[in-house]
């Protein structure tokens, strides 16, 4: 399959594809991060998730129609007005869910996944029945058009590049806040034994209702960022669930660097594939690695050594 | 724990009421599109009922039942469509004899692995052992590397999205998107007329029974009780001396095989198969089904089935915005406030009731319904 190309041909295909794999790292890990948060350090799955990036997209959407109609003069900017919004409406959400919902189930992980599995039937057809069922995209500034070119043959688009920045920033950002800070450590330690946390001052059930309601922010940091890329329907968010959830099992439930790692590992493979066959079988084979490795090191990459 | 070998008399009774009312009460009442809707629903119940001994007992929760559903549903599909494709039916294609999805892709010859599926005993093994097999390798894979709980769900999860885009890719060889539609014979015998709807009626009832005595038989042998041991306090089991791995695969293989036969219902009653019955959604509804009809009850899940599929059809004929919603809440309000479903209900208020007013005393039945799913799967 490689004889057609000549060996520049081939190197400049595995850097665009590889461009492009990036990108699609990028996507993954801000969409694994926030899980990987809720799913990795609570264990609470959430299938709700991808509800809570569409939410972040929505409000992307809004705001950017609101400069449009009226700030036009600020509209290179509204983005990152947007992204704030986007996090705290997620946020918000999350800690009102938390408090209806998750709390009540924090020993039963497996009924977490039904009830959150409802509910985000639920906040699909509300998306439906606010927005309509047409799928939204939207308009981007002037400045974030348009790609650079490195070399003749290879040429980056700006938004991908300012996705992946992103990226980068809210990834320092989240491993700051739960490596450096006394929050953080309040989070893990609450993670690690609940009741021995509690006996010594930490009130659990609020860093528990901070803990889901971060990792839903990021999921709707997540979902403005896409916006860039794609467009935002009501189901949208089911298509991503299933590889936000590899992504962060192949990682290593707990870890984040695992998390980070195996985005990058699925991103690359996949994208490279993608240019020899078609999307879909690209898809499956990836999936398929990813499950047949998960089978064999059943941890995921990174895991936490502990007695079980 | 004077359990007989298969049922307790409370149980015969509720094996009877079931009888009575798919045999005679909804045959008289409904006209034959509905009953077909009812047939439609009962393949669900398959499902079901095998999510029961695997997750409600077993303690796994497989989000991938739509996989099993879908590999019964296919191999049955396959058998039917090759039937539908003679040459005399299919002469204005460019190669006669084949299926009309192989033919508007350009595909000249019969696939190898379709050519068995000339035979009825082939298909009818196949639709056992292929699922089997599959859940076989899978339980497997995962059992005896102790992969459970949580991961074992996503990954279950996981082979139903591999199994949904190949589908759809493949489209030459499986139909794509639309599936396999236009189903018309089996052996001969027209599947579409209403007599034909009725028979069929019949003949899954009959089995739907046929799979509720296996699960009855499973649930109140020995290995029944081992499968709740696990599911409660693994490593006891396992310290204990007996191979936890091997009876998790059994449950996951029953359960597999029970879905799988509900898949052939379908493609049966139904007339065409697609990968929209394969795939995550589908499978988290019929786990749905299972959870509101009560996750330990092997009759809750059949009456859990009709009813959420009864109440899908109505509610979203006449209020399609409301269903969702309907949907949803029902199903955080099973999670959060009956664990059990709807036979955690009757077992827990209603039959106590019942029971006093009648005036006789009797013991809970057996020793499942006191283990409240608040222990129960956890990790």
């Amino acid at each position: 399959m490689f004889g057609d190309y000549s060996i520049g041909d081939l190197g400049s295909i595995f850097v665009m594809q590889g461009f492009a794999g990036l990108i699609l790292f990028s996507v993954y890990v801000l969409m694994a991060l926030g899980l990987a948060i809720i799913f990795g350090q609570m264990g609470v799955i959430n299938m709700a998730h991808g509800e809570f990036m569409i939410l972040g997209a929505y409000v992307t959407w809004m705001t950017s129609n609101f400069f449009q109609s009226y700030l036009p003069g600020l509209f290179s900017g509204y983005f990152f007005l947007a992204m704030i919004l986007a996090f705290l409406a997620s946020g918000a959400l999350g800690m009102l869910v938390e408090w209806v919902l998750i709390r009540h189930l924090y020993k039963r992980p497996l009924d977490t996944l039904l009830a959150t599995w409802g509910l985000s039937l639920m906040l699909q057809q509300a998306y439906r029945s606010i927005f309509g069922a047409r799928e939204v995209g939207v308009e981007l500034p002037q400045w974030m058009l348009g790609s650079l070119h490195v070399t003749d043959s290879i040429e980056v688009p700006i938004n991908g590049v300012f996705v992946m920045g992103l990226t980068v920033l809210i990834t320092i950002g989240v491993a700051y806040i739960m490596f450096r800070s006394r929050w953080g450590r309040q989070v893990r330690a609450v993670v690690q034994n609940r009741i021995m946390a509690g006996a010594v001052g930490i009130n659990t059930a609020k860093v528990d209702r901070y803990t889901f309601a971060l990792g839903c922010g990021i999921a709707g940091v997540a979902g403005s960022a896409f916006t860039m890329i794609g467009s935002t329907g009501p189901t949208s968010g089911q298509l991503y669930i299933v590889d936000t959830f590899l992504v962060v099992v192949f990682g290593g439930a707990a870890s984040l660097l695992g998390t980070i790692a195996s985005a990058f590992s699925i991103s690359q493979t996949q994208s490279t594939l993608e240019f020899f066959m078609s999307g879909s079988m690209a898809k499956v084979l990836t999936l398929l690695a990813v499950v047949g490795i998960l089978m064999l090191r059943p941890q995921g990459l990174f895991a936490l050594k502990v007695r079980k | 724990m004077n359990d007989s070998r298969f049922a307790t008399r409370s149980e015969l009774i509720g094996i009877l009421v079931l009888a009575v009312f798919l045999v005679v009460i909804l045959p008289l009442c409904l006209d034959v599109f509905r009953l077909n809707l009812v047939a439609k629903y009962l393949t669900y119940a398959f499902v079901a009922l095998g999510l029961v001994i695997c997750w409600g007992y077993g303690g796994i929760l497989s989000l991938g039942q739509g996989v099993f559903f879908g590999l019964g549903g296919y191999c049955m599909a396959m058998f039917l469509k090759l039937e539908a494709s003679s040459v005399e039916n299919t002469k204005i294609q460019s190669t006669p004899g084949i299926p009309d999805f192989m033919d508007w892709n350009q595909i000249t010859a019969l696939p190898f692995f379709w050519k068995p599926f000339h035979s009825l005993t082939f298909t009818i093994a196949a639709v056992i052992l292929v699922p089997g097999i599959f859940a076989l390798i899978i339980g497997a894979a995962m059992f005896k590397r102790r992969v459970g709980g949580t991961y074992f769900a996503i990954i279950t999860q996981a082979v139903a999205a591999i199994l949904t885009i190949l589908i759809v890719g493949q489209q030459g060889y499986t139909g794509g998107i639309n599936g396999m539609t236009d189903l018309r014979t089996l052996k001969g015998w027209d599947i579409r007329p209403d007599h034909a709807k009725v028979v069929l009626y019949f003949f899954e009832v009959g089995l739907l029974f046929g799979c509720i005595f296996i699960a009855q038989f499973v649930r109140h042998s020995k290995l029944g009780r081992i499968l709740v041991a696990m599911r409660d306090q693994e490593d006891r089991v396992r310290f204990s001396g007996y191979s936890v791995a091997n009876f998790k695969i059994f449950a996951f293989c029953i359960a597999a095989i029970f879905a799988a036969i509900g898949g052939a219902m379908f493609a049966l009653n139904v007339g065409f198969m697609s990968p929209s019955f394969v795939g995550i959604v589908p499978s988290i509804e019929m786990v749905i089904y299972t959870a509101v009809g009560g996750r330990l009850s092997i009759l809750g899940a059949v009456y859990g089935t009709i009813l959420v599929n009864f109440a899908k059809t109505s509610l979203s004929e006449s209020f399609p915005e409301l269903w969702l919603f309907g949907l949803g809440g029902l199903f955080i309000a099973v999670v959060l406030a009956f664990p059990n479903g709807l036979a955690g209900i009757w077992g827990d208020y209603v039959q106590p009731r019942v029971s006093k007013l009648i005036g006789t005393r009797k013991a809970k039945p057996g020793w499942t319904d006191n283990s409240v799913a608040d222990g129960a799967p956890a990790e």
